[in-house]
């Protein structure tokens, strides 16, 4: 039910996650033909069989379900491109690569709903699980850097899911370094992944003492 | 590739529902209640109410089966937004009712209803509390919003903890903002990055409009 799917306000169950991604456009190619559809979120169509259209991803999966259409794979998710992008995620590890905001949940629902408009889905698939994979590791990787010197963390190309997926225990990690250790003077640390910041040197550094 | 493309002006270009959508993850990763949209959510219900009425015309007049469920998915998912928004801050309401019922600046940010949902709730969880437990402690502990006496302030009221950490976004360029009262601590704050930040922080900026929390 609406609001009853989490005892903590500020998380997002992973159904909410996808609900957000539906709203993601992708390309379908139709083979009915539809009249417009004036929806609340938005307009979409006409529909004519063999022309491309436009629409959210939930609306593609519903048509694909009842064989109306088929569901054209993005840009991002070819083998080669998605083999780039692995390269480049193995090459850089302090940094992640541009993906779609929602590429987690977007492949995911064109698996279950569509593997038959993807060409060589197999592959496709275990490309993206490798770079899930390599992504997450440098994820856990720079929570350990996190220290009682961090007042921010940047994420930059960070997707939704592994957000969601990192969120209770990264919020968790700093407000208890901020709690525990907040010295006077506090340098700026850029975290997980991004270009090189000069960090300029504001004093004298305070480490956490170790046991 | 992500939806942060298409809108080049603020609202102008962003429907309803991706307004609703933004108040609803605003308001779920915010610790404290945010101001009420009470505009979008008239135009939001208006727009719902349309489209259950030209749904039962639909019935009546027998247009495809196939056009019907995909308006009717469009529906319950403006409908799932919706109600998710209102019980969010329903919830928050109740946690935090003590808090909010005595601040101005807070109630300000309910609605009409809310705010009677507040006062019932204030009433109704005083009231409780003292035919439970208060009425029997011993004098000077039997406040609802004090410990004791000796208390300097209402130390019983929970508030929420608007130091906690959030991921956010920014939709245009910010540039280098402080963060705390010092000037120690300053980030430069790029538009379509991801940041985890004190809330506490960024409070002016979310409720300007000009972040989004993840």
């Amino acid at each position: 039910m609406a609001g009853q799917s989490d005892p903590h306000l500020s998380i997002f169950s992973p159904s909410e996650v996808e609900f957000v991604a539906e709203d993601e456009i992708v390309e379908i190619v139709p083979n009915i033909r539809m009249d417009a559809l004036n929806m609340i979120c938005g307009d979409f169509g006409p529909f004519f069989p063999q022309i491309p259209t436009k629409v959210p991803l939930w609306l593609a999966v519903a048509l694909k379900k009842r064989s109306k259409c088929t569901i054209r794979t993005p840009d991002w998710m070819t083998v080669d491109r998605l083999t780039q992008v692995l390269e480049a995620e193995r090459e850089s590890p302090r940094e992640f690569q541009p993906l779609p905001f929602h590429y987690i949940e977007i492949s995911k629902l064109l698996f279950d709903h569509a593997r038959d408009d993807i060409s060589d889905a197999y592959l496709v698939r275990s490309l993206i699980e490798d770079i899930r994979d390599v992504r997450f590791h440098k994820v856990e990787t720079g929570l350990e850097t996190i220290s009682g010197r961090t007042h921010a963390v940047k994420l930059k190309n960070l997707s939704a899911m592994e957000v969601n997926i990192v969120r209770p225990f990264m919020v968790r990690t700093l407000q208890a370094f901020y709690k525990h250790d907040s010295p006077q003077m506090i340098q700026q640390a850029d975290n997980t992944g991004s270009r090189a910041t000069p960090v300029t040197d504001r004093g004298p550094r305070r480490d956490l003492r170790r046991r | 590739m992500s939806s942060w493309d298409d809108d080049d002006s603020a609202a102008a270009a962003a429907t309803d529902v991706e307004l609703l959508k933004r108040a609803w993850r605003n308001e779920k990763a915010a610790p404290e209640i945010l101001r009420f949209d009470s505009p979008l959510v008239s135009r939001v219900r208006e727009q719902i109410q349309l489209l259950e009425e030209t749904l039962d015309d639909f019935a009546d007049s027998g247009v495809d089966d196939l056009v019907v469920s995909l308006y009717q998915m469009d529906l319950d998912r403006t409908l799932f937004l919706l109600r998710s928004y209102l019980r969010l801050r329903l919830q928050k309401i109740e946690k935090y009712t003590m808090h909010i019922s005595r601040s101005d600046d807070l109630l300000s940010r309910l609605s009409q209803q809310e705010r009677r949902f507040a006062k019932s709730c204030a009433e109704i969880m005083e009231k409780h509390l003292e035919q439970s437990v208060l009425s029997k402690l011993p004098y000077g502990y039997d406040s609802v919003t004090r410990q004791s006496l000796s208390s300097t302030e209402d130390d019983m009221v929970p508030e929420p903890q608007l130091d906690t950490f959030v991921f956010c976004k920014t939709k245009s360029d910010v540039g280098a903002f402080q963060l705390d009262d010092i000037g120690e601590e300053v980030v430069d704050l790029v538009a379509d990055d991801l940041y985890v930040l004190r809330y506490k922080s960024i409070k002016g900026l979310v409720e300007g409009g000009r972040i989004d929390l993840i």
